[in-house]
């Protein structure tokens, strides 16, 4: 198993004919995702070599079920796509796109949630559940099949971590970026749960940043719920109050959003915290020998 | 983007926040007719994009023409946490009976905005959320539902004891809201709301920020933008399409991705050194900005040795090698170099340098400690 995709999940790629969009969509086929069709206004009957283009997620849905969406429109445009998948009712929603604006992700959340369907992002790599299927943007083969989860707020600091999992063996069941931006679909919360309750993962690995409060509910999840080990890693421990460092949600304001907070979070739910990346696969292989 | 108490009184204005008059100057002498104009009793205030004014000596009162114009000779002289003050708002200054605190912001934890009120105002509210946060109402609005109003009303009635408070503090609130929800901003703060006479409140004092994201929206709300928010060096990234932080360290750092850059400082850090930068040249490939990238950095007298980290997804780590290779033809760089990269064509990218004298790490931790030997 793995979480939320899997060989079977079938994927639409809304913006497919775009630079970035096209780009993606042919190596995500490359890399053995069962990509069923494509969405860009205008360009319906047009094919991205095997894969169709539709008008709409409409018309693809009269020829194909599908599973999950992926959205790759500049961001001035985001908003109507993640309206538009959450509307023909596609369960999973994942939004590349960076640069949304802060306040159409608040009504864009909600509007998701009241539906039942589960958004991921906007401002992340996607998700992957290596040898299965891949949405989004990461480097495929630097996975490796395994039982490790791993949630992150970043791209390729997740790369990074990843790289350092499968070099000392350490597979993953799913890896997925939740996205940079300060309101985003999903939680680490969220994804913990899932991970929790999916039986081929043994271990979680959760790197988040400094801004908002995410990784302190996280490890109030974990503390309580969590049965499974898990490792985590904050960059940011040196960045300037006031100061937004990259990502739009990476920012400690109105002294919220500290390193110090979310490490003390997770020291006392029991989480190791590394210092550095490459520790982490020692403090995985440390937790799972002690099960 | 954020913008000067003085124009944030602009926008309260426009939408009908009541506000009281004021004149802005940036030479002390212009402070004799503003006096002159605003009656016998004015506050004169530094405008700068920083807290902490009144505690800097960036406010004073004055009772005469002469007054007025000393007091601002004062504050335009001053540099506020680092920031030299360069303009100065004069107002009436004010009876205050009261004062409350009236702030509008995201909730990011519950994917809404948040009101929060308290009758504890002119203090700082950071330093109130720590120490008594029960002298906080807190008042959420769901964008997809909009303003509750009686719930609003059992929310501001234990504030605003009287009717006619209660009335004029339910205003302000639907007009703080329709000017965050239309100008797209991350924070509509009033610090004082202020009690001047027996009935009547005034935001004394104003701050609004705004989503950068959404700034392409507002045409108007970009031409406040003040330069004097970020450094040269960040509108220059800025410009050149990279995300750069100013910091004080040695190392000059060049990664990509954010998350990845944050923590190439903290690992710096770790092994002892200093960052001088935060930079992310994105996930693109071009090499004319890893060009730009190092033309910022090197600039800078304090950077002793840089640090490229890369790891190569959507960026292929030959361009980013030609890009290293073209700024060496290109800038003079003296200055100690050391390159990880790894990832999507990292053999093409790692060749490229080698022919051309460089040593390139695979490791990062490896490379950051080079780094910091050298620097």
């Amino acid at each position: 198993m793995s979480i939320l995709i899997d060989e079977n999940t079938r994927v639409i790629v809304q913006g497919i004919t775009g630079r970035d969009g096209s780009f993606h969509a042919r190596a995500m086929v490359a890399d053995g995702t069962n990509v069923v069709g494509g969405v860009t206004p205008g360009k319906g009957g047009e094919k991205l070599d095997a894969v169709p283009v539709y008008n709409s997620i409409a018309d693809c849905r009269k020829e194909t079920p599908v599973d999950a969406s992926v959205i790759f429109v500049p961001a001035r445009f985001a908003s109507a796509a993640i309206r538009e998948a959450a509307d023909a009712g596609i369960p999973l929603i994942i939004c590349i796109t960076e640069g949304v604006p802060v306040a159409e992700m608040v009504e864009n959340y909600h509007y998701v949630q009241r539906k039942g369907l589960l958004l991921i992002g906007p401002n992340c790599p996607g998700l992957i559940s290596p040898g299965k299927c891949k949405i989004g943007i990461m480097p495929a083969r630097i996975h490796k099949p395994g039982s490790i989860g791993v949630i992150s707020r970043s791209g390729t600091l997740t790369y990074e971590v990843v790289y350092n999992l499968t070099t000392a063996g350490l597979g993953q069941s799913t890896c997925i970026g939740i996205g940079g931006d300060p309101v985003i679909g999903s939680s680490f919360t969220d994804m913990l749960e899932l991970f929790e309750a999916d039986a081929e993962t043994e271990a979680v690995v959760v790197i988040g940043e400094i801004g908002g409060e995410d990784e302190e509910a996280a490890a109030e999840f974990i503390r309580h719920k969590m049965t499974k080990p898990v490792v985590a890693f904050i960059s940011g421990r040196t960045a300037p109050p006031g100061k937004r460092m990259g990502h739009a949600g990476a920012i400690i304001s109105g002294g919220k959003g500290t390193p110090e907070a979310k490490i003390k979070a997770f020291s006392a739910a029991g989480v190791p915290v590394a210092d550095k990346p490459d520790e982490i696969p020692g403090l995985v292989g440390k937790l799972l020998a002690r099960e | 983007m954020k913008i000067h108490e003085y124009q944030a009184k602009e926008l309260f204005a426009a939408y009908g926040i009541p506000v009281q008059d004021q004149a802005v100057v940036t030479e002390a002498e212009q402070a004799r007719e503003a006096f002159n104009s605003l009656g016998d009793f004015v506050v004169i205030k530094a405008q700068v994009l920083v807290g902490g004014r009144g505690k800097a000596g960036g406010v004073k009162l004055a009772r005469s023409a002469d007054e007025a114009v000393e007091a601002a000779r004062t504050i335009l002289g001053l540099t506020i946490k680092e920031l030299p003050v360069e303009k100065v708002m004069i107002a009436p200054a004010a009876d205050i009976k009261k004062e409350y605190y009236m702030g509008l912001t995201l909730d990011r934890a519950h994917k809404q905005y948040i009101l929060m009120v308290s009758k504890a105002g002119g203090v700082d509210i950071e330093e109130l959320a720590v120490q008594r946060p029960e002298e906080i109402l807190r008042f959420h609005i769901n964008p997809l539902d909009g303003i509750d109003a009686s719930a609003l009303k059992a929310c501001l009635e234990q504030a605003f004891e009287t009717p006619q408070l209660l009335e004029q503090a339910t205003d302000v609130v639907e007009k703080m809201y329709r000017l965050t929800v239309e100008k797209d901003c991350s924070l509509v703060e009033i610090n004082p709301y202020a009690l001047v006479d027996d009935s009547t409140l005034l935001a004394l004092d104003a701050k609004v920020n705004f989503d950068d994201n959404a700034l392409y929206k507002h045409p108007d709300v970009e031409a406040m933008k003040n330069p004097e928010e970020y450094s040269q060096d960040e509108i220059d990234a800025k410009e050149a399409n990279l995300s750069f932080v100013s910091m004080d360290g040695e190392i000059g750092c060049i990664v990509n991705g954010a998350g990845l850059a944050m923590a190439t400082m903290d690992i710096i850090k770790l092994y002892g050194g200093t960052p001088a930068n935060f930079l992310d040249v994105g996930g693109s490939s071009n090499p004319e900005k890893v060009l730009n990238a190092l033309r910022i950095i090197t600039r800078n007298p304090r950077v002793k040795a840089i640090l490229i980290n890369i790891f190569g997804g959507i960026t292929r780590c030959d361009d980013i090698a030609n890009g290293i290779l073209m700024a060496m033809k290109q800038i003079d760089i003296s200055l100690p170099m050391v390159i990880r990269l790894i990832g999507t064509n990292e053999e093409e990218g790692r060749k490229l340098l080698a022919d051309a004298g460089f040593e390139v790490a695979e490791q990062l931790s490896a490379a950051v400690e080079k780094v910091v030997s050298v620097a």
